[in-house]
């Protein structure tokens, strides 16, 4: 087996940028992207905040090159693979095995959604089959694959919020099982109207700005966006023209098994994937410094990762932050975004702020960074994401 | 009480268990019919349904539902024509 | 490193679960959309846990728990599904519920229910497994990356055995959208005639096929999983030539080294070419059966193949039904499979 993955490459759309130079600045400047509903037919708007790319379909189709009726979903996938794979700078597409491993949750469904309104209306006679066709998660995969002109291998995960951190360290795996040379990993994700009321059945949306980790948060914001990784074995890397970002020194897959949405108080599936992850890349607690949190601001989630990490770090806790109070919940993007974060910390030496952090929370003996820190010495990021069904993934990057 | 636990019955998809095994004071969550948070949505959404009550606050939740008898009383004290 | 198949459960339209091997009676269905035999669950699964359960997922489960069984084990060391279509149950009545009532007094159980990852999390909600769980949800892939993911962490020894299943339901909704796509004949006499007038499109089916996978063998083991993988959008014959030659070739093997070729055909004319084609040159002198007129297309009908192949190696007989082929000891099967002349894959199966 091959010994490391390195990323090369990093792309990202996401309510606070269009591309990695954007959000940078915006974590830079405290600039969430939390706001009205403005891209959704629905009666929740005006009501509950959502974390939108600020890019119409329209404009996605221009700069992607890709039909503008298709899925959200394969836009922002297609906007934040390509910028990754430019990143790296492997051009030469034809002499690596490669492949494209992404992770969705709810795949075309903000066109079936417009479909099956008039499906029921014409008693299952009416509805434009075109958009449906793309209904599959696989399907939106595929319409990227095409795109970018891969296909060694092409797959799709879905375990909800941890889909695509699933699909970073699949892919990882499959360089060091020799089986390809290049992947690009990570996830994608567009707001509907299915999963923003399907949410809010759970009363778990904040219909203010979520305040991850506070101890008056009051819930999530749905968010959408994509982010993925350039993954490269060692073979790779050393033939690329410039430096790659850091590695995958770990990755853990736990499941809670404990309900099928809630946490286990003590945050037992977070513990089992932070810990695996830790013992994998053969890292000790006091080796991290930074950890991305899954924090999404619900009352639940919160306190069960914080157990979590309280029983694995204690008493010696690192920086810590949810991005989620900038990008909102991104759903089956989250854990390709919070890799691509994860990358970027290394590379620039930054902890981003977990904002609108105002009373620590009791029950927990550490509390996030609330500022943009710069200039620090970041050499192991650990990442968090924790999703529905008890599936728990931790990755870590580290230095070169 | 019978009309009520019907509903319950439907809601949950309680399909083993008849209205008569459900007591009036049993307990519905965690102990007795051993019904969970989402259980607790479903019945939010019930009293909606079937009685037009929106359940304002949700902390009074756990009170409301703590038994069938509970769920009845409030009904009762809430029902709009 | 070989790897070994040591139980299998399988809900299919035919009766599949409970015995290790095809029926010699075979169920005949004289529609276009075959619809799984499904035993009754409230005597497999605890009633309290049912209710949470829409057809799919007890598919799943039951299938899991009678694999689970057989091979001995009362928790495995991980989890994965592949299912393309997820829970199209529960996303249908939500979507339904939320046209209807126009976003208002949605409930959450059709919502949860409805996320693709439901069934494997329900698995390992069953068992109290702690361990790897992962869902694939790529078409005509969904099970066969599944199967990688599986057998690379047997290899990596993160896990000593994996609960790996192939997942895939109809619903009425999804059946009408689908026939809407041409994917499917109109009529047919029956399922078992299906490939002998090749007309334009196939039979809908659907199905759960689990299997515990293993790093070590045992006497109960059915078969070895020698090898998988998959090839997307080939541009020709000679493009699938070359995938099944380097599939070969990887094993040390020849296109005669194999006892049995068994096929994805699917009874639809265009797609069944490459079939013909294959059968005709590299596979020439070998027999060759199929299996999609036993259980219909769908995205993750491999998952019953390998069911099928599993079945055959370990009994070491075919039923009479199948065309004759040449009396020797089955040593290898490959299947070999298409979805929609996209997704092609090839999974090699030998005896222990």
């Amino acid at each position: 087996m091959n010994d490391r993955v390195y990323i090369a490459g990093v792309g990202i759309i996401s309510a606070i940028g269009n591309n990695t130079a954007e959000t940078l600045r915006a974590f830079e400047n405290e600039t969430p992207g939390i706001g009205p509903i403005t891209t959704l037919n629905t009666i929740h708007a005006g009501i509950l905040p959502v974390a939108e790319v600020k890019r119409s379909n329209d404009e996605l189709a221009t700069l992607t090159g890709l039909p503008a009726n298709i899925s959200r979903t394969a836009l922002l996938s297609m906007m934040a693979a390509k910028e990754a794979w430019q990143d790296a700078g492997v051009n030469n597409i034809k002499g690596f095995r490669t492949g494209f491993v992404s992770a969705n949750t709810v795949g075309g469904m903000d066109k079936t959604e417009e479909f099956f309104a008039e499906f029921l209306r014409t008693s299952k006679k009416g509805g434009r089959l075109a958009n449906v066709v793309h209904h599959e998660c696989g399907s939106v995969t595929e319409l990227v694959a095409d795109q970018l002109g891969i296909k060694n291998l092409v797959t799709t995960i879905s375990t909800a919020c941890s889909s695509s951190a699933n699909s970073i360290f699949f892919g990882a795996r499959l360089i060091k099982h020799g089986k390809l040379d290049i992947v690009i990993a990570g996830g994608t994700d567009a707001l509907t109207k299915f999963t923003l009321n399907g949410f809010n059945t759970l009363q778990i949306l904040d219909n203010k700005p979520c305040t991850p980790f506070d101890e008056n948060r009051n819930g999530l914001n749905l968010g959408e966006g994509a982010g993925y990784v350039v993954l490269v074995s060692e073979k790779v890397a050393n033939v690329l023209p410039k430096d790659c970002y850091c590695t995958l020194s770990g990755y853990s897959n736990a499941n809670d098994a404990h309900h099928q949405t809630a946490s286990s108080p003590d945050g037992n599936g977070s513990f089992l994937a932070m810990k695996n992850a830790l013992y994998q890349s053969g890292l000790q607690p006091a080796d991290i410094d930074y950890i991305n949190l899954h924090g999404t601001g619900t009352a639940n989630n919160d306190i069960s990762e914080g157990t979590a990490i309280q029983r694995l770090f204690d008493p010696n806790y690192p920086k810590m932050s949810s991005t989620k109070s900038f990008t909102g919940h991104t759903l089956g993007a989250s854990g390709g975004m919070e890799a691509v974060f994860a990358a970027l910390s290394i590379r620039h030496g930054l902890i981003f702020p977990n904002l609108r952090l105002t009373t620590k929370m009791k029950a927990l003996p550490f509390t996030p960074e609330k500022n943009f820190l710069k200039e620090q010495q970041v050499r192991h990021v650990l990442s968090n994401s924790f999703g529905f069904g008890g599936n728990c993934s931790s990755l870590i990057f580290s230095t070169l | 009480m019978a009309d009520l636990k019907q509903q319950i019955i439907a809601q949950l998809n309680l399909q083993h268990i008849t209205p008569e095994q459900i007591g009036n004071d049993q307990p519905l969550f965690v102990e007795g019919l051993g019904l969970d948070s989402i259980d607790a949505l479903e019945l939010i959404v019930l009293l909606q349904q079937q009685y037009n009550i929106k359940l304002n606050n949700a902390e009074d939740g756990p009170k409301v539902f703590s038994s069938v008898r509970s769920m009845a009383e409030y009904i009762t004290a809430n029902k709009h024509a | 490193m070989k790897l070994y198949i040591r139980g299998t459960g399988n809900i299919s339209p035919q009766n599949t679960l409970g015995p290790s091997s095809l029926p010699s009676e075979l169920a005949e269905y004289n529609t276009n959309r075959l619809q799984s035999i499904e035993p009754d669950y409230s005597k497999l699964i605890d009633v309290k846990l049912i209710r949470r359960m829409s057809r799919v997922i007890k598919m799943g489960v039951a299938a899991s728990l009678h694999c689970l069984q057989e091979a001995g084990i009362e928790n495995p060391d991980a989890i994965i599904t592949g299912t393309a279509y997820g829970c199209l149950e529960d996303t249908g009545l939500f979507l339904q519920k939320m046209v209807q009532n126009k976003e208002e007094m949605l409930t959450p159980t059709a919502f949860i229910q409805s996320t693709h990852n439901t069934i494997g999390a329900q698995i390992a909600l069953l068992l109290k497994c702690n361990g790897y769980n992962n869902t694939f949800v790529h078409r005509g892939f969904s099970f066969e990356t599944a199967l990688m993911d599986a057998m690379m962490l047997l290899q990596e020894k993160t896990a000593n055995n994996v609960l790996i299943g192939g997942v895939d339901e109809i619903t009425d909704f999804s059946f009408e959208i689908t026939s809407r796509f041409g994917l499917f004949k109109k009529s047919i006499d029956s399922n078992l005639n299906l490939f002998s007038t090749p007309s334009k499109g196939s039979i809908a089916g659907e199905g759960a096929s689990f299997f515990l996978l293993c790093n070590q063998s045992s006497p109960k083991d059915y078969a070895a999983l020698d090898a998988v993988t998959t090839f997307y959008k080939p541009s020709d014959n000679k493009e699938v030539e070359e995938n099944i030659r380097e599939f070969l070739n990887e094993q040390s093997l020849l296109p005669m080294d194999v006892d049995i070729l068994l096929c994805g055909r699917s009874g639809d004319d265009k797609g069944d070419k490459i079939y013909d084609h294959v059968q005709n040159t590299i596979f020439k002198q070998v027999p060759a059966i199929n299996y999609k007129h036993l259980c219909g297309e769908y995205p993750t009908s491999s998952a019953f193949a390998l069911w099928l192949a599993s079945a055959l190696v370990k009994n070491q007989s075919l039923p009479p039904v199948f065309p004759n082929p040449e009396k020797k000891r089955i040593h290898r099967i490959l299947i070999y499979n298409h979805y929609q002349m996209i997704h092609h894959s090839l999974m090699l199966v030998s005896a222990c």
